[in-house]
């Protein structure tokens, strides 16, 4: 009993750390469909954990839960220490800065070129720039993306791969703390799919952030992910490491492995 | 007793639209204002709307003149001709068919340019970052077809009268100077601020319509299509429904 006191315990001098995401006991429906039960999930600085689920059983709800683009029914949703659902619009604008959202569909405007959309968080967050500065933290946040010559592109020019890396460019571009993906390779072929998951681990190494990754794509789950957490029946039914679940013999749990 | 579905429909969606347009009125004048996206808008719904309404409107002014032309003869009125086309397109038919022609060009590219953005998610990536959705989209859009369609129909009706002029002078001579003279012998100016005024409520009809239609499009590629389409719909009946209304209420205003 002694001996596992002490592997629990933290090393000496070792900050404990604070979740920079933190969920707990979130209920959320849409008239009688209960989408999120009780679900509960803390984030760790520095920490990568996948969302893992069914088509349909409440990770993008989650995901937008987090961000404020949904409000949730109950329960608390803290992100860098500040309860969402208790913040007003500039505070939750404020927030919205240090967290970047890659979308499913990318969501890049089709009306503006790679670099206007790019452009856009900096100049809508009020992020005081001189042009010059402007447009070197674009061309350097595309050179990250692999994609330093689509800056007067429109986004309908560019394939499925490299909308998905100009979408996470733009959310990059304000140097979030926290990542959110939903669903980052939904939709692309099996080797872009792989070339984003390397780029979602080089990006987090480089720009140092926490993420949250929404996806049933088990090969980009191992590939970006420390941790998975399982979303079944609107709970957490199952939290691991990829090596841990996959020898979980619940059927539920095994599903996602076969 | 329960009523109808598609009354129960009918009935929804038309308060739907009345918070929507609520919505318009609680934020549209709150800072942040987007000054510069409807400049952008204005040159996009004016500015560009611009030849197509030209063209119709020149169209109109000439065939309505060559269609008069022989009834008039009939009766032995010929000479009212430029004040009779004067007081019909001023009045009525290009404030009408201007703002069809708006419904059917703006109405439905607001409907599917927001339609497109909410099922790609661009309109949750805007409030992401920074930007409330419904003012930079919304807001924006309004304004510019409340504001552009009045001048959009008094160009028209510049062109429409100038068309007249040509037909006119198709089958007779009439010289520039004595069309004009009689035509705005003519009108009143009676005639004309109810006309003008009408204009902005039918801009603005068309611009919440379509903002509506688009900004609550369903998923999918058939929603963005439905939404453009009823956008031109709906906007082109409540261009007749204020028209209808406007004239009760010069008529009990005395103004005809």
């Amino acid at each position: 009993m002694e001996t596992m006191q002490e592997t629990i315990r933290p090393p000496v001098n070792e900050k404990v750390q604070e979740p920079v995401i933190s969920i707990r006991h979130l209920y959320k429906s849409f008239g009688a469909n209960k989408v999120l039960e009780d679900f509960n999930l803390e984030l760790m600085k520095g920490e990568n954990v996948a969302v893992l689920g069914k088509s349909g059983s409440g990770k993008s709800v989650l995901i937008k839960c987090i961000i404020g683009l949904l409000k949730q029914d109950s329960g608390e949703i803290s992100v860098l220490g500040q309860n969402v659902a208790e913040l007003d619009h500039d505070e939750l604008d404020r927030i919205r800065v240090k967290v970047g959202f890659l979308f499913q569909s990318n969501a890049l405007y089709d009306s503006m070129t790679v670099r206007e959309n790019l452009e856009f968080p900096m100049r809508r967050h009020w992020i005081k720039m001189s042009p010059d500065e402007s447009d070197e933290r674009v061309m350097e946040t595309l050179k990250n993306v692999g994609l330093a010559h689509t800056g007067d592109m429109m986004p309908v020019e560019l394939s499925g791969g490299m909308r998905k890396r100009i979408a996470l460019a733009r959310t990059l571009i304000l140097n979030p703390d926290i990542m959110l993906y939903d669903e980052p390779t939904t939709g692309l072929d099996p080797i872009t799919g792989r070339e984003i998951s390397k780029l979602m681990v080089e990006v987090g190494e480089k720009y140092n952030t926490s993420s949250l990754i929404i996806s049933h794509d088990m090969n980009c789950i191992r590939a970006t992910a420390d941790r998975i957490v399982m979303l079944v029946d609107g709970k957490c039914y199952a939290d691991g490491t990829y090596e841990e679940l996959k020898k979980n013999n619940d059927p539920k749990v095994k599903q996602f492995f076969e | 007793m329960a009523l109808p579905r598609t009354w129960q429909n009918f009935l929804d969606e038309t308060g739907d639209m009345s918070r929507f347009t609520g919505r318009f009125f609680a934020q549209g004048f709150k800072p942040r204002y987007e000054f510069a996206e409807f400049i952008h808008q204005c040159f996009i719904i004016g500015y560009k709307s611009l030849p197509l309404i030209g063209l119709t409107g020149f169209i109109m002014g000439l065939v309505l003149t060559m269609q008069l032309r022989p009834s008039l003869i009939d009766y032995g009125v010929e000479s009212q001709l430029p004040a009779m086309v004067g007081i019909a397109i001023v009045r009525e038919i290009g404030p009408v068919v201007t703002a069809l022609i708006f419904a059917g060009k703006i109405g439905s590219s607001i409907g599917a340019e927001l339609g497109s953005m909410k099922v790609t998610e661009q309109i949750d990536a805007m409030e992401v970052s920074g930007t409330n959705p419904f003012k930079y989209l919304v807001v924006t859009r309004v304004l510019a077809a409340t504001t552009m369609l009045p001048v959009l129909v008094i160009l028209s009706d510049g062109i429409s009268l100038y068309g007249s002029y040509l037909g006119v002078n198709i089958k007779g001579i009439t010289s520039f100077q004595l069309f004009f003279k009689q035509v705005f012998d003519a009108l009143s100016f009676s005639d004309v601020w109810p006309a003008v005024i009408k204009t902005f409520f039918f801009g603005f009809a068309v611009g919440m319509v379509g903002c509506y239609k688009g900004y609550n499009s369903q998923k999918g590629t058939e929603g963005v299509g439905r939404s453009a389409n009823s956008a031109v719909v709906v906007s082109s009946l409540m261009v007749f429904i204020i028209d209808l209304i406007v004239v009760q209420v010069t008529d009990l205003l005395g103004v005809n």
